[in-house]
């Protein structure tokens, strides 16, 4: 049984997704989905368990062994990425009961579980597979499933949103395509395992360049980074809130999970670092994002279009913490992966207690909303610290690295960025502070109540990670350090 | 490198500008989706025409036949026609529930009625 563990990983999410369509009773389904994501994230954490003991995981598929057949080969960084995306559906399908309920029409509840369990089944492929072409096509269940989810949304601008993240999610993806095309013809293989040997060796010619530009641009594409992010704002404002909620949490996460697949495992730091201009690169986008993003976060009046603005902006954070070609850098972007899903998580799953209540997440709507929802926006403010990065919340933890990162490379203005980014997330935070506890409450909020228990429920599950992960931090930190230390092959 | 020898390269390239042209340029949604299946389509050639070796047939064991095309390449893009198909299709749907929603499928006429709410 242990040994299938990997190959379970996907399958079970994957098969009970049509399983879904035969109960009908959205009640039912939604118990079946939680069960089967609570299974994925117990599947998740043994493998993480067993990683952490043995090293990696290899599965054959069907007993073909590699580069002939498919392999699942899970080291620490796929093991860490597989709990952060079952965690979150988790807590998601926790939450969905009540607000999917409010948000979807009876007849479609069931089509979202359905929809949710493909996307996850797809992100976890993404994660456990060892094949590149396997990997594009995981890619594209969760992106398809995503592009339906998010067209799931009440606001006849959310099938706008879906099609253009459709659009653009479909060239990026293709991209990816063409770079897999490009290094089967320089090596032959497909394999990672056998690619990052391959490759190593490969003469540097024109392909190898042109099949890193494709893989490079084509991931940047999916994680949205500045300046190609303009899919992602509308994307995220007019989902359903649950689902915002899990892509803002996820989807970035596995790009740039595959973007560090291709950087370190497939054609080497060196190659990227040194033969081609990456640092550059990632610095320049990595600050014109946080500095960029920011502002218009600043300049937001949707709730949901403050915090999209801002996953941009942390999202360049991670690039720039990449950029810096250090352990302590690569620390940074590993840690900011899982406390960014953290604070993410909690953020938008606060919106959508407020969206439960008052229908709307625009800032104009909550004035006064601190007395009334106490816990929905005490839940905002503690996150809120955590995505500014004050000390005793997660989010300290990572611009801390960040921090030491950029001194390791003598670069204090590159350190007075960052802090002057903390800055700009203050403000935008502030904004949303002011309103709700300082403004007068307006006639239209008076009945208004604190959100339902099933809401406050993982919205406080996740807000609590964030201080307790950010004071008893061995559990990231360590399995960042190793994973740093794994992927720049430095002896631990 | 023979212009002539890598044809087949050029005009993968000139299918793929096409498509991302169409994609960017057109307001029509159909349009767009026209677009993003020629870029599609192009990489489809790209790959097969890479696994055409010169003088080989096709992957058939045989007496007398030495050399073979590699047949991997048509697998894995027979995976990937599948993929481009279901992306068209749901675009297509989408646009479907788009023309409902607002009457219309131009993308400045779509700005200008979202504008105004």
């Amino acid at each position: 049984m242990n040994s299938q563990l990997p190959i379970l990983l996907v399958i079970v999410p994957l098969l009970a997704a049509p399983l879904c369509l035969f109960i009908k009773k959205p009640t039912l389904v939604w118990l079946f989905a939680s069960i089967v994501s609570v299974l994925a994230l117990l599947f998740s954490l043994i493998i993480l368990s067993q990683v952490w003991e043995t090293g990696e995981l290899v599965y054959s598929l069907g007993g073909w062994q590699a580069p002939i057949g498919i392999e699942y080969r899970i080291d620490l960084l796929n093991a860490y990425l597989s709990v952060i995306v079952a965690a979150l559906a988790c807590i998601c399908l926790l939450a969905a009961y009540k607000s999917i309920g409010e948000e979807i029409k009876k007849g479609k509840q069931t089509l979202f579980y359905v929809t949710f369990l493909l996307c996850l089944a797809g992100m976890l492929g993404v994660v456990v597979t060892g094949d590149v072409f396997n990997l594009f096509v995981f890619m594209e269940i969760a992106a398809l499933s995503s592009y339906v989810l998010i067209a799931m949304g009440k606001n006849r601008k959310a099938l706008i949103a879906s099609l253009t993240y459709l659009l653009v999610g479909t060239l990026g993806a293709t991209f990816i395509l063409i770079g897999i095309g490009l290094v089967y013809m320089l090596t032959g293989s497909l394999n990672m395992q056998d690619l990052s040997v391959l490759l190593l060796s490969a003469p540097q010619s024109n392909t190898l360049f042109t099949a890193f530009t494709f893989f490079f641009v084509g991931t940047c594409l999916k994680l949205a980074l500045f300046p190609l992010h303009w899919w992602l704002p509308n994307a995220y404002t007019y989902a359903p809130s649950i689902v915002s909620v899990f892509l803002a949490a996820t989807a970035t996460k596995i790009a740039i999970y595959i973007l560090l697949r291709v950087i370190f495992s497939l054609f080497g730091s060196e190659f990227s670092y040194h033969t081609l201009p990456l640092q550059n690169i990632l610095m320049t986008l990595g600050l014109a994002g946080i500095l960029v993003c920011s502002v218009i976060a600043i300049f937001q009046q949707d709730l949901k279009q403050i915090f999209a603005y801002s996953s941009v902006a942390q999202v360049a954070y991670m690039m720039l913490a990449l950029g810096m070609n250090n352990i302590s850098g690569l620390m940074a972007t590993l840690l900011h992966l899982f406390n960014h899903a953290l604070m993410k998580g909690a953020l938008f799953l606060a919106l959508a207690c407020i969206m439960y209540r008052l229908k709307s997440v625009q800032l104009s709507d909550i004035a006064g909303l601190g007395w009334q929802m106490p816990w929905t926006m005490a839940a905002i403010v503690i996150a809120g610290f955590s995505l500014i990065g004050l000390p005793l919340t997660v989010g300290f933890i990572s611009k801390w690295y960040m921090l030491l990162a950029s001194f390791e490379n003598a670069w204090q203005p590159i350190a007075l960025v960052i802090l002057f980014g903390s800055l700009l997330a203050a403000v935008y935070i502030w904004r949303i502070v002011e309103k709700a506890y300082f403004s007068p409450l307006t006639t239209n909020n008076q009945h208004i109540k604190e959100a339902p228990l099933a809401l406050l429920v993982p919205t406080w599950l996740l807000v609590l990670a964030n201080l307790y992960f950010g004071i008893d931090t061995r559990f990231s930190l360590s399995i960042s350090l190793h994973t740093a230390q794994m992927l720049l092959g430095v002896a631990p | 490198m023979n212009i002539l020898e890598s044809f087949n390269y050029w005009i993968v390239m000139a299918l793929m500008m096409c498509g991302l042209y169409i994609m960017i340029a057109q307001g029509n949604l159909i349009k767009k989706i026209v677009g993003l299946t020629i870029f599609q389509t192009s990489v489809f050639i790209f790959y097969i025409s890479m696994a055409k070796v010169t003088g080989a047939t096709a992957p058939i064991i045989k007496e007398g036949l030495e050399l073979y095309s590699n047949p991997l390449p048509h697998v894995l893009i027979l995976t990937a026609i599948v993929v481009g198909i279901s992306t068209t299709a749901l675009a297509l749907a989408l646009v479907i529930r788009i023309r409902q929603a607002y009457g219309t499928i131009e993308e400045d006429e779509i700005r200008a009625k979202d504008r105004l709410e």
